[in-house]
This record gives structure tokens, C-alpha cells and sequence, in this order.
């Protein structure tokens, strides 16, 4: 579980998050939604302490994340798992080679339960004798498909997406949507992720929080987004006219 | 400019901490070994051999009077190679070579959120990324830059028997003659603070690019541009205190 309580963040004069506080449970699919600018990839950011935050604290089940050392933020993010916009896979290394990565670095096993692992994680997202390619030899999907197997190498306990599906085709967009629903269900894991994509919304949101202005201005689940009476929200999942 | 210093001050702190793994570190030190050291050779070797050969040709050219021995081009040949031309235009060369490479591999791994992604697995980006490209530079630099003493002072020996300038026999006695060993150690004294100069500040100008394509382009330039300068500034530094 994490919990977010009055998250503040400015850059310079631009108050950017204005003390957004929530709950993610384990096992549950958490979209964050809202605009370009709202503050979305901010917040994640914030959480996963890619930014320090200009108060406001965040708890990993119960782990005040905000005050913690460095070494302690370390330990912390071995449990975190992050599928990044554009994949962020290393140019340099093979797909077999990013997602042992990880496993790499912090697994004290052998090279063959690595190469297991690794086996086990592509296979999870479909990705069998993918093994050798490079990154620049994929399809967009592909590497969104390898960031997921990577992020899982370590067994998270938590997962962030940061629109996972921009650039994808709207049938690629359901497959990975449907991944991290899957994988969220199966592990037991908190997955937070950040999109514009209404049909993600309408699909696997669990738990959607919709940010306008830097602050949470709406909250709940995929069946009362449809029948939500907030204007700004409806003004936003209705721009492109999805038919709940 | 404090700020920035203060900024590459903190980044070299970064790259002394613990590191995660020491065999994914030692990895990545011996590929960049290879990368800079094998990857320069080519470029080094050919600057090398024509700086030789031109200070060869320029020397006889600038020397011809009776007065002075013929001997003399053959020393001047070695102490300009050990001293300054090797150490100070081989790391230009690198600086530009090389430096840029580090600047924009960093930087693209910026714009691209891999420094992101290493920073949320654990991994200390700074060190990971730039400590063996700093180790790799401080080994094959030094390296790279005695390989090029031999081969300007052998280009000056071809130049000058092929020009006419002098013999195979008169440029081995001025070789040979009055050699003053503290020239070796001012050469490699500045080997090693340029090698640590084109790690550090093209690292320090790609782990800051903020942007995109454009600023990671930029960064690069910076990175020669600045490395060029304090290469240079390095050089009359340590030539004061030295010699």
C-alpha cells in the first residue's frame, strides 16, 4: 500500500502539485489522469523520489518514504518497478540483457536462475526468443512489453506506469493495458499509472484520480467516472467522445 | 560559474560511493577501456606520427646554419613529442573524440529517462555511468599518450630521412643526447590530469543535459569546448609548478 498525504511540489514561482493526499491498496490497477500539466508525471516522480517534494509525506506501507536517508531510499526503490514513457531500455544491451539488469546488480544467484527469471519475466509479456534483439530492433510495444519485464525482474511490490501506452496503436494500448491489469492481479501488487488514455480509464481503473490544476479533483472507480456530475472531469473524459 | 563548479564538485562525491555490484563496474571499466583506448588508437597513432614529421621538417628548415649541431633536431623531435605535443594534442584530439562521445552517450541516456530508470532501480547513476569511464580514461589516456611519444619521435626519423633534412644516424644521437627524465614526468603527471579532465567535465555536461535532441547536441559542444580550455589551462599550470 501507499499512502500520499498533502504532496506539495514547485518548481521556482510554479506550484505544480498543491498538497494532493491518497491511498493505492495492493492488488488494485491506480490510474492518474488529467490533463497535460496537471502534475501527473510530477506526482510520480515525486513518489518514486526522482523529485524531492516541497513537503508532504509519502508512506510505503507505512515507511515514511520523505524521510528517508539515501540508503534507505535505495532499499526502498529494490521494490519498486518502473515502466517509463519511453521505455528507458539501454541502448547497448540485448533484451535479455536489460531485463537481468536488475538481477544483475542486486540478485546474488547464479547466471542460470538469472537467465530463468529473465525467461520467466519475457514470457509473462509474450515476448519468447526475443532474447538477443536490441532495442532499436523492436516495435513501440515491444519495448513497453520488455520495460514491464524488466520492472518485474525483482518481484515489485510496487508498479509505476508513465503512460504506458503513449505512441502505441489503440489494439497494442489494450494489450499492455490488459498486462498490467493482469500482472497487478496476479502479484498482488500496488500499480500506479499515469495516462490520458480514456480507454485505459475505462478498462482496468480500479482507482482513478483525476488531477486539474495541481490538485486531486476527483476520485473513485470505472463504473461512477461514467456517472460522475463533475463538470471539469466530464469535460475531460468526454472530450473525445467515448461511449461508456 | 561557482554554481557550476559546485555542481561538478557534488557529481565527483557521487562517483566515490560504494559501488552496488563491483563486477557489473568492472564490466562496464574494461568495455570502456577498450572503447577509449583501442577505439583511439587509430586517430592518436596518425596525429602522432605527423607531428613528429612536420616538427622534423620545421625544426630542419628553421636550423639551417652551421652553428648549431644537425644533431639537435633529433632532441628538439623528443622533448617537444614528451613534453608538449603528445600530451597536449593527443587530449585535444581526445577531448573532442572522446569527451564528446561520453557528453552525448550521458546525455542521451538523460533525455531518454535510462538515468531515471537506473536511479529507480537503486543504482547510483553518477557512479555506474561515469566512474569507469573515468577509470578507463585515467589507464588508456596515459597509455595512448606514451604510444604517441614513440610514434612522433619515429615520424620525425622517416620525415627527416625522406626530406633530406638529416640522416637515420645524426636524429638517433640527438635522441639519445642529454635526455632529461623529469620530462617523462611532467608527460605523464599531465597525461593523468587530462585524462581525468575529458572524463569528468563531458560527464558532467551529459549527466546535466535537460531537454532534448538539441541540448544533448549542445552538451557535447560544451563539453569540448570547456575540456579544450581547461586541457589548456592544466598545461601552463603544470609546466609552471613542474619545469
Amino acid at each position: 500500500m501507499i499512502e500520499i498525504i498533502d504532496i506539495k511540489k514547485s518548481f521556482g514561482e510554479d506550484e505544480v502539485l498543491k498538497g494532493i493526499s491518497t491511498t493505492f491498496k495492493p492488488g488494485t490497477t491506480n490510474l492518474i489522469i488529467g490533463s497535460s500539466g496537471s502534475g501527473k508525471t510530477t506526482l510520480i516522480k515525486c513518489m518514486v523520489g526522482l523529485y524531492d517534494t516541497n513537503g508532504g509525506d509519502i508512506l510505503y506501507d507505512n515507511r515514511n518514504f520523505s524521510e528517508m536517508n539515501r540508503k534507505s531510499k535505495k532499499e526502498i526503490r529494490k521494490e519498486i518497478g518502473m515502466l517509463f514513457q519511453g521505455s528507458a531500455l539501454f541502448d547497448s544491451l540485448t533484451v535479455e540483457e536489460n531485463v537481468m539488469f536488475p538481477l544483475n546488480m542486486f540478485a546474488g544467484t547464479t547466471h542460470e536462475e538469472k537467465l530463468e527469471r529473465v525467461n520467466s519475466c519475457l514470457s509473462r509479456v509474450n515476448l519468447e526468443n526475443k532474447n538477443n534483439l536490441y532495442p532499436s530492433e523492436l516495435s513501440g510495444g515491444m519495448k513497453k512489453r520488455v520495460g514491464i519485464a524488466r520492472a518485474l525482474s525483482l518481484n515489485p511490490k510496487y508498479l509505476f506506469c508513465d503512460e504506458p501506452n503513449s505512441g502505441l496503436d489503440p489494439k497494442t494500448s489494450i494489450v499492455i493495458d490488459k498486462l498490467i491489469y493482469e500482472i497487478t492481479q496476479e502479484l498482488n501488487i500496488t500499480t500506479i499509472v499515469n495516462t490520458h488514455d480514456m480507454n485505459s480509464v475505462k478498462e482496468i481503473g480500479d482507482n482513478i484520480l483525476f488531477l486539474h490544476q495541481g490538485k486531486k479533483w476527483w476520485e473513485g472507480n470505472k463504473k461512477e467516472i461514467a456517472h460522475t456530475d463533475n463538470a471539469v472531469l466530464n469535460d475531460f473524459i468526454f472530450a473525445n467522445n467515448i461511449n461508456w | 560559474m561557482f554554481t557550476q563548479f559546485g555542481k561538478y564538485i557534488l557529481l565527483l562525491r557521487q562517483l566515490f560511493t560504494k559501488p552496488e555490484n563491483l563486477s557489473m563496474y568492472w564490466k562496464e571499466t574494461t568495455r570502456e577501456m577498450v572503447a577509449i583506448g583501442i577505439g583511439s588508437l587509430g586517430i592518436v597513432s596518425i596525429i602522432a606520427v605527423f607531428l613528429g614529421a612536420v616538427t622534423c621538417v620545421q625544426t630542419a628548415f628553421q636550423l639551417v646554419s652551421g652553428l648549431v649541431p644537425i644533431t639537435i633536431i633529433g632532441t628538439i623531435v623528443r622533448d617537444s613529442a614528451i613534453v608538449e605535443l603528445s600530451p597536449t594534442i593527443t587530449c585535444l584530439v581526445l577531448v573532442g573524440k572522446v569527451g564528446s562521445n561520453i557528453a552525448s552517450e550521458i546525455g542521451t541516456m538523460r533525455v531518454t529517462e535510462q538515468i531515471d530508470a537506473l536511479e529507480i532501480m537503486g543504482v547510483n547513476p553518477a557512479g555506474y555511468l561515469i566512474l569507469p569511464k573515468v577509470i578507463a580514461s585515467l589507464v588508456t589516456i596515459p597509455l595512448l599518450i606514451m604510444i604517441s611519444m614513440a610514434l612522433a619521435i619515429t615520424g620525425g626519423l622517416v620525415a627527416g630521412h625522406l626530406s633530406g633534412a638529416i640522416n637515420y644516424t645524426d636524429y638517433l644521437d640527438g635522441i639519445r643526447d642529454g635526455f632529461i627524465p623529469l620530462l617523462l614526468v611532467v608527460a605523464m603527471v599531465k597525461a593523468v590530469l587530462f585524462a581525468f579532465i575529458i572524463s569528468t567535465v563531458s560527464a558532467y555536461f551529459g549527466f546535466y543535459t535537460h531537454g532534448g535532441a538539441l541540448e544533448v547536441g549542445k552538451s557535447s559542444t560544451k563539453s569540448v569546448v570547456y575540456g579544450s580550455i581547461y586541457i589548456l589551462f592544466t598545461d601552463y599550470i603544470v609546466a609552471q609548478v613542474l619545469l
